[in-house]
């Protein structure tokens, strides 16, 4: 079988098994599968709103895949992307609400914004890498506290100890008439398309840019990068900023789309931390983490529709959707599997 | 006799590229059968099949007398076949015995009984010679040690088969000899060995048949004791070659290099480089001979930028270059072929054309406007790739996918294309087949006539002698003697190299003259 069949068939293999499985957990539960999953797919393709809502909830999640992933692909392990977000957002509606503009230059000042905000936030610990040899994981972490806290802090200062922002001025949004005609009223923004845009910019800075051929270099070999007279740690801050540029454009997303304000939180948002599952199942690639995202965002927005349509408690249904995603990141192991079969076959 | 082990008509395929194709070998007990063949014949790889790490298409592997299929190392291990890598597969911070137990360790009651087995270990090891300490810890003990700890890793698994691929390749020529004088100790104890080396002076010295191998194609067996090193390199090649480094006088003119005073310390921070003095001209090639460990690889360094300069000067053509950035050193005019292909040669999950283009990839055409410009790139990878008879599928190959020799002769290919006034060549020839050997001696010696200076570092006096101009003596991190390779040999240096003044040499001369 040609590698192409196989890479093709994977995921959908992946997929079908943990259908399989999540339906085994329900019967056992004593719930009807098929009545589950039957809401599973009315609560991601149900109507035109549901496709709305989920195309909504896939953008962010692009965002959080493609910062993970460009960290990923310049040997570095990005876990801060939930605090890069959070403070993309903050900067979003800060920029949102702040000032009053025409579009044209408050809308793309509010992108902007995101994406330094993120940068930033993806910049510290890069430096602290780069000069003190602190490990990102570590350093990433303790950043998403800092930046939920801050955050918040930053809301009640700007609302004069109020818990929310309030909402954007109608330039810096997102949102869309025609989109929201489409879709029956759902929050669709036009995000999807900077979403998407990202991921051609991703995959020009890798697969085109020298920049991005230093920066894989050096993640795949420092010393023979640095042999070749590559800077090391300019390019791991360089990397670290712009994976929190993509983050804290997922914070955008929110921030000008979905919301159109930020509230004072409670915990995490989730999306960054999903999006080291999005960036793992679409095995880093610009293309896969659409993939993933598409995977990510549909399920988790579809399986709301569980628990109303099919009496499944929600506990189960995070359950099912825990372990479709485990079968989909245990695709190496499904491949093994494809590939011994096939052999088996040509043997005969 | 019996066959141990018999390959027969092994056909391995890697998509459409075949890279064994019907190969037979059949090993003897209590034999060292030598396996040649050029870089790239697919000697590795074969190997590998017996070890279980690749399946063959085709052919039959038999395993004394009994048909086998070996489908991992697990089941190698089993029917007593150990394998020692070309690259050693040891955990750094691993004690020797905690290595050799790594994977099948030993329990008492659920917990690991590391003491049992460190006694097997040095009982093994005292049995065979070996002389290695269970307790020592792996970033600890030399090169020449750790293979020996390969080595009692397979003894400690039962292997009664041994396959060496190029064990040999990096080593110093005294742990060379203690090598070969293990391999003689197992065979006396009733092992078998199967040995990958490009050095027909080791294959002549220690092995009862050749196997030969040529582009994938089995080529035959022959009886060591009834061919010699010109005939089997004529079998490897598939046509007569010539060995002789031919080679002008040199025209040194003005100094490419100097060196003043140079101080140089490790990661401990203990001067390994203790105010060192060379310089090398255009129109010659330096040799530094001496033992591994005296500053060679610090010195290097320090050189290309790749480490700090404690004190001292480096000038590259009267310009001051000390302590400044590879990339500006490069651009001064350095091309560096470094001793370690894996760790500053190559970025091996490049395609190889990247790897080609990895000093030149900002530059004009193959950069334009921070864009890349990868036909560009291709092109002239291609080329080099058929200048340097570079052995691959193409240049979009991953270098990993390369064998280790096809590696090497990349990178040789890209510093020395870059032409640059100054070229350092640490163990430029490590694990190359006799024609590449030659071939790239030619290019060094090239890069001299044509009024380049070549730097060459290299543990094989051979080598040093044959193709160096001048031959700077190496000795903890200090150039003790410049020597005239036409009026030395491979004595003198020996003693030089091991620390010896040369009027103590001297004094022994005269001594042994007098009785
Ligand atoms: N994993 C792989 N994928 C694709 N091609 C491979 C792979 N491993 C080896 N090859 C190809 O098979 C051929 C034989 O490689 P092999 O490593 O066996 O050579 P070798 O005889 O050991 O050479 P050397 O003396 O340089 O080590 C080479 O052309 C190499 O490019
Ligand atoms: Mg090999």
């Amino acid at each position: 079988m040609s590698n192409r069949i196989i890479n093709l068939l994977v995921p959908v293999v992946s997929v079908i098994l943990g259908l399989l499985v999540g339906a085994v957990v329900m019967l056992v539960s004593g719930y009807d599968p098929i009545e589950g999953y039957a809401a599973l797919w009315d609560g991601i393709f149900g109507d035109a709103y549901t496709i709305g809502e989920t195309i909504r909830q896939i953008t962010p999640y692009i965002l959080a895949g493609l910062a993970v992933a460009f960290a990923f692909r310049t040997g570095l392990f990005n876990i801060g992307v939930e605090g890069q977000l959070i403070v993309g957002w903050f900067a979003a509606a800060y920029v949102g609400i702040a000032v009053d503009l025409p579009k044209i230059i408050h809308l793309p000042l509010a992108i902007l914004a995101a994406a330094a905000a993120g940068a930033l936030w993806g910049f510290i610990p890069g430096l602290l890498k780069a000069r003190f040899k602190v490990h990102e994981v570590i350093v990433t972490i303790m950043m998403n506290y800092v930046a939920l806290h801050t955050v918040n802090a930053l809301i009640r200062t700007v609302s004069d100890g109020g818990d929310n922002t309030g909402k954007i001025h109608p330039s810096a949004s997102l949102r869309s008439d025609f989109l929201e005609n489409m879709t029956d009223f759902s929050r669709l923004h036009y995000g999807i398309i900077i979403a998407l845009a990202m991921v051609l910019v991703m995959w020009l800075i890798l697969e085109k840019t020298t920049k991005g051929f230093e920066l894989k270099s050096v993640g795949l070999n420092h010393h023979a990068s640095e042999y070749a007279g590559m800077n090391v740690n300019k390019n791991i801050i360089l990397a670290m900023s712009i994976s929190g540029a993509f983050a804290g454009l997922g914070g955008a997303m929110e921030a000008l789309g979905t919301f159109e304000f930020i509230s004072v939180k409670g915990g995490f948002t989730g999306i960054g931390f999903d999006g080291i599952a999005v960036a793992l199942l679409g095995a880093n690639t610009p293309l896969g983490v659409i993939f993933g995202a598409v995977l990510f965002g549909s399920l988790k927005y579809g399986a709301t529709n569980m628990p109303n349509a099919a009496q499944i408690p929600e506990e189960i249904v995070s359950i099912i959707i825990a372990i479709i995603i485990f079968f989909v990141a245990s695709g190496y192991v499904i491949r093994l599997f494809i590939e011994r079969l096939s052999k088996k076959k040509e043997a005969k | 006799m019996e066959h141990v082990i018999e390959m027969l008509n092994i056909r391995k395929e890697f998509g459409n590229f075949v890279a064994n194709d019907n190969i037979t070998l059949q090993l003897k007990k209590g034999e060292i059968h030598a396996l040649l063949g050029e870089n790239g014949a697919g000697k590795s790889t074969l190997m590998n099949v017996l070890f279980g790490l690749y399946q063959p298409e085709g052919g039959e592997i038999r395993v004394r007398g009994q048909v086998v299929k070996i489908t991992d190392p697990n089941v190698a291990n089993n029917l007593g076949i150990g394998m020692v890598h070309q690259h050693f597969m040891l955990v750094e911070d691993f004690t020797v015995t905690e290595n050799i137990i790594l994977g099948s360790e030993p329990t008492k009651a659920g917990m690991i009984s590391v003491k049992s087995a460190a006694k097997k270990v040095l009982e093994l090891s005292e049995l065979y010679g070996l002389d290695v300490d269970p307790h020592a810890r792996i970033e600890d003990i030399s090169v020449g040690m750790q293979q020996r700890v390969e080595i009692l890793k397979t003894l400690y698994r039962g292997a009664e088969i041994l396959i060496f691929d190029e064990p040999t390749a990096s080593l110093t020529p005294q742990e060379i000899t203690e090598l070969i004088q293990i391999m003689r100790r197992l065979i006396e104890e009733g092992k078998s060995i199967i040995l990958i080396t490009h050095k027909l002076k080791e294959i002549m010295d220690v092995s009862d048949r050749v196997t030969v191998i040529r582009k994938g194609q089995g080529i035959g067996t022959v009886i060591t004791a009834e061919t010699n090193p010109n005939d089997l390199a004529s079998l490897m090649v598939g046509r007569q070659v010539e060995f002789k480094t031919v080679k002008g006088p040199a025209n040194p003119t003005v100094e490419v290099l100097d060196i003043k005073d140079l101080v140089v310390t490790d990661f401990r921070g203990i001067e390994k480089v203790k105010g060192l003095n060379l310089n090398v001209r255009k129109g010659e090639i330096v040799g530094i001979a001496g033992i591994d460990g005296n500053g060679q690889s610090e010195l290097i360094e320090a050189i290309t930028g790749l480490r700090k300069v404690k004190s001292g000067l480096v000038k590259l053509n009267g310009q001051d270059i000390t302590g400044n950035r590879p990339r500006k050193i490069t651009e001064a005019g350095i091309g560096h072929i470094p001793q370690d292909r894996h760790k500053h040669g190559l970025v091996l999950d490049f395609p190889i054309g990247h790897n080609i283009a990895l000093q030149t990839y900002y530059t004009s055409p193959n950069s334009k406007n921070g864009f890349m410009n990868y036909a560009t790139i291709s092109k002239k990878a291609n080329e080099i790739i058929a200048k340097y008879d570079v052995r691959t599928q193409g240049d979009h190959e991953p270098a990993r996918a390369l064998s280790g020799g096809n590696q090497q002769k990349a990178i040789i290919g890209r510093e020395i294309d870059r032409n640059p006034d100054l070229l350092i060549a640490a163990l430029p020839t490590r694990g190359l087949d006799v024609g590449a050997i030659e071939f790239i001696h030619q290019r060094l010696i090239e890069q001299r006539d044509n009024g380049k200076a070549v730097l060459l570092i290299s543990f094989e006096l051979d080598e040093v002698m044959n193709v160096s101009d001048r031959i700077a003596v190496i000795y903890d991190g200090q150039i003790v003697d410049i020597l005239d390779p036409l009026q030395t040999n491979e004595q003198e240096l020996g003693l030089l190299m091991a620390g010896q003044s040369k009027t103590a040499i001297k004094m022994k001369k005269g001594d042994s003259k007098h009785v």
